[in-house]
C-alpha cells in the first residue's frame, strides 16, 4: 500500500509551483482575482466587437517577463482569448 | 571602477548574512577591497558571521553621526588582507539612519573601495530603503520554498520600481536529493517563475553551520557551499563561470582514493 501511495502522490514541488503561480498574480499588480475578472470581461467585450472568440477558453494572466531592455523581471499582462471566426471587417472610409 | 551591491532577500533566515560574508571573503581573496556594512540596525550578526565580534569599537551610527571617522569604524579582517566590516549598532533602531546618510557614507567608502556589500535586514521597511539606497546593484537571496519565493518577487518588484539598474538572484539551500525526488523546486523551476538573471546556486551544506559556529567563511575551501560563493565571487568580478554540477555524485574512483587519502 505504501508503494502505491508512493507512485499516486502528487509531487510536492508542482504543488509548490502551482500555488506560487496563482499566490504572484495577485501581489505582482496587488490585483484582486475579481479585478482580474472584470479586466478579462471588458477585454472579451471589446474584442467580440471585431472577432467572434470563444468566451469559455478565455484566460488571462500577469507572468513576470524578461524584456531585453529591462535588467530587473518586470511584470506583462497575457491573455489566451481563442478566436472562432472574423466578423466581417468595416469597409474602411475612403 | 568600483560597485556597490546590497544583498537582500524580502524574508528572513533565508542566509543573507552568511552570503554577504562569503562574498566578502571571495572577492577579497580574488584581490578586491571590499567593506562590508551590516545595515540591520538593532540586530547586527555579519560581525559573529565573521568572527569579528570582539573587535568592534565603533558602529555605523556612531559613523552617520558624526561620533568617529569612518576609518576608526572599519575593522579590519586579519584573514583577508582587503576585507574590512563596517558593523551595524545593536542598542539602536532603524530610524537611526535615513536613505541620504546612507548614500553619502556610501559615496565617500567608493573612494577608498573596489566593492560596498550591504547586509540588508529582512522586510521592506525603513532598514531596506537605508540599504538599497545608495547600491547601484542588488543580489536577491532565495531558497526553494514558497514563502521566500513569495516575499522575492515581492523585493525585485520593489527594486525595479525604484529603479535599481541590475538585479541578480542567488538559490541557497538545495537540496539535490529532494530535488530529485520532486519534493524541491529546482533552480530552473525558481528562475522560471521570478525571472530575473541566475548568478548562483549554493547547496544546502552542514559545513556552513559548522563555518558560522567558528567565524570562518566557507568561500573558496573544499566544500561544496565554499565551491559556489567563490564562483559567484568570479561571475560578479564579470567573468563567465559555469554553474556548479550539483547533481554529480562522486565516481567510484573519487571516493575510493579519498578513502585512501583518509587512511
Amino acid at each position: 500500500m505504501r508503494l502505491f501511495r508512493l507512485f499516486s502522490r502528487k509531487k510536492s514541488k508542482s504543488i509548490a509551483k502551482e500555488r506560487l503561480k496563482v499566490l504572484l498574480i495577485s501581489d505582482r499588480v496587488d490585483c484582486s482575482p475579481e479585478m482580474m475578472e472584470m479586466i478579462k470581461n471588458d477585454l472579451i467585450r471589446v474584442i467580440s466587437k471585431y472577432l467572434e472568440i470563444d468566451e469559455k477558453e478565455t484566460d488571462i494572466q500577469i507572468k513576470q517577463s524578461v524584456a531585453k531592455n529591462q535588467k530587473c523581471g518586470g511584470a506583462s499582462l497575457f491573455a489566451k482569448i481563442p478566436i472562432k471566426t472574423v466578423r466581417g471587417q468595416p469597409a474602411s472610409p475612403r | 571602477m568600483s560597485e556597490v551591491i546590497v544583498i537582500t532577500s524580502g524574508k528572513g533566515g533565508v542566509g543573507k548574512t552568511t552570503t554577504t560574508a562569503n562574498l566578502g571573503a571571495g572577492l577579497a581573496k580574488l584581490g578586491k577591497k571590499t567593506v562590508l556594512i551590516d545595515t540591520d540596525i538593532g540586530l547586527r550578526n555579519l560581525d559573529v558571521v565573521l568572527g569579528l565580534e570582539n573587535r568592534i569599537v565603533y558602529h555605523l551610527v556612531d559613523v552617520i553621526e558624526g561620533n568617529c571617522r569612518i576609518k576608526q569604524a572599519l575593522i579590519k579582517d586579519k584573514r583577508y588582507n582587503n576585507l574590512f566590516l563596517l558593523p551595524s549598532a545593536q542598542t539602536r533602531d532603524k530610524t537611526a539612519v535615513n536613505p541620504q546618510q546612507m548614500k553619502e557614507l556610501i559615496r565617500q567608502l567608493k573612494e577608498e573601495f573596489d566593492y560596498v556589500l550591504l547586509d540588508c535586514p529582512a522586510g521592506i521597511e525603513q532598514g531596506f530603503q537605508n540599504a538599497i539606497a545608495g547600491a547601484g546593484r542588488a543580489i536577491v537571496v532565495t531558497t526553494p520554498e514558497v514563502s521566500a519565493v513569495r516575499d522575492a518577487d515581492r523585493v525585485i518588484g520593489l527594486l525595479e520600481a525604484m529603479g535599481m539598474e541590475r538585479c541578480d538572484l542567488i538559490i541557497n539551500r538545495l537540496r539535490v536529493d529532494m530535488i530529485r525526488r520532486g519534493d524541491m523546486m529546482s533552480v530552473e523551476d525558481v528562475v522560471d517563475i521570478l525571472g530575473i538573471d541566475l548568478i548562483g546556486a549554493v547547496p544546502d551544506d552542514e559545513n556552513i553551520v559548522i563555518s558560522t559556529n567558528q567565524g570562518e567563511p566557507v568561500v573558496g575551501n573544499h566544500t561544496k557551499a565554499g565551491q559556489a560563493f567563490y564562483n559567484i565571487c568570479e561571475r560578479i568580478l564579470g567573468q563567465d563561470v559555469p554553474l556548479m554540477d550539483l547533481t554529480a555524485k562522486r565516481s567510484f574512483f573519487v571516493r575510493f582514493t579519498g578513502l585512501l587519502r583518509r587512511s
